[in-house]
């Protein structure tokens, strides 16, 4: 049931994410190095649908999975929980309301 | 007998079996405060700044690989040396740490967290009591729970999680067979996804982690449908239940050793 883009997807994906989280020298990290090294590893292995290969691929994926996941979920946290607590003319504003104004100001009525 | 179940809670027609709490609460799952210890288990939404430049992993004694921070060695908040089976679980850590920029945010780093629970053990189980609390979940497993109303979900849930049952009823599971710490992964995963059924469908590779995800929340999935969807709730949970599934399966399937070793001796 499972179904899987293919390695070479993952595997670009993956170096994405770890590009995404060190710049521009994400070369000289320890995963992108061990990350290259497996996929290359699984490459040559020559029966197409080894078990272990099924295997790695899936944790590869699960890897990715990991890695966007947790990306996407820090913007979330930092654009609407990062802040601490909102005013309520913000608070209202997110759910596409405004709260009333009073003509001529607060306090008009004395 | 997961079938059976499924109607016995039907009728039940309770609310709350949905969703049944776990033993942790969301967002501390992994960080309980250790009696005569809180200090040392910082809050899972707090941050710290980060006080190091370079990660690095070595291997230690028997074996074991350690990470580094700077020229310290990384420790668990229960004050053991922090300590991984292997090499991919250490650079997977290594790179949660070597990801956080001016502050160290915890709650981002759910594979530390994941060892930091196996190492420290804060809730002093031994196999068994893991095994025996993993199979009480099974009671009140979310594909078991089935709704009557409306027609739409009953449909979906029918379509979505019978298949899952099928495959998990044809399957029989061993779960002495795992170590302490996939039994600590597998646990984990059956909290944020609140089902056994799923989580055995994803650490079996029967399952993505999109796929086991959606199941688990598919009548969030179907008010969506209807009413919309919410960035700053239901996306915000979504990525977050990825993160946490993902982190929680594979964790399994690094800590499952056996497996590895023998990939190893079969590739060389």
């Amino acid at each position: 049931m499972a179904a899987f883009t293919s390695p070479l997807r993952v595997c670009r994906g993956i170096l994405k994410e770890i590009r995404s989280l060190k710049g521009p020298e994400y070369k000289q990290t320890l995963a992108y190095n061990y990350v290259l090294d497996q996929f290359r590893k699984n490459q040559v292995s020559s029966e197409r649908y080894c078990r272990a290969q099924e295997e790695a691929l899936h944790a590869s994926h699960t890897y990715l999975c990991l890695l966007t996941s947790t990306r996407h979920h820090l913007v979330l946290h930092n654009l609407y929980h990062g802040k601490g607590e909102r005013g309520p003319e913000e608070v209202a504003g997110m759910v596409g309301l405004r709260l009333p104004t009073q003509p001529g100001g607060k306090g008009w009525e004395k | 007998m997961l079938r059976n179940l499924g109607r016995l809670y039907n009728r039940a027609s309770c609310g709350v079996m949905q969703r049944w709490p776990c033993p942790y609460q969301r967002g501390q799952a992994c960080l309980p405060v250790a009696v005569g210890n809180s200090k040392a288990y910082s809050n899972a939404t707090s941050e710290r700044k980060k006080f190091y430049q370079d990660v690095s992993i070595s291997q230690g004694e028997e074996g074991l690989f350690e990470i580094n921070l700077d020229r310290r060695k990384l420790k668990t908040p229960g004050g053991k040396l922090f300590t991984v089976p292997n090499e991919a679980l250490a650079i997977a850590v290594a790179t949660e740490w070597d990801a956080q920029r001016d502050t160290l945010k915890f709650y981002t780093m759910h594979l530390t967290t994941l060892c930091n629970t196996a190492l420290d053990n804060p809730t002093q189980r031994d196999k068994d009591q893991i095994i025996t609390a993993t199979l009480k979940y099974l009671e009140t497993d979310t594909v078991c729970y089935r709704v009557e109303e409306p027609a739409g979900l009953v449909e979906l849930q029918k379509n979505e999680w019978d298949p899952v049952l099928d495959w998990v009823e044809r399957r029989y599971n061993h779960l002495g067979s795992y170590n302490f710490w996939s039994l600590t992964g597998l646990e984990y995963v059956i909290t944020q996804l609140k089902s056994v059924v799923l989580s055995f469908g994803l650490v079996d590779r029967h399952l993505t982690v999109e796929q086991a995800v959606l199941l688990s929340r598919l009548e969030e999935e179907y008010q969506i449908q209807r009413w919309g969807n919410v960035e700053w709730a239901h996306d915000y949970d979504m990525y977050e239940l990825r993160a946490r599934a993902a982190a929680g399966a594979l964790f399994v399937h690094l800590s499952s050793e056996s497996s590895t070793v023998k990939r190893k001796l079969l590739q060389d």
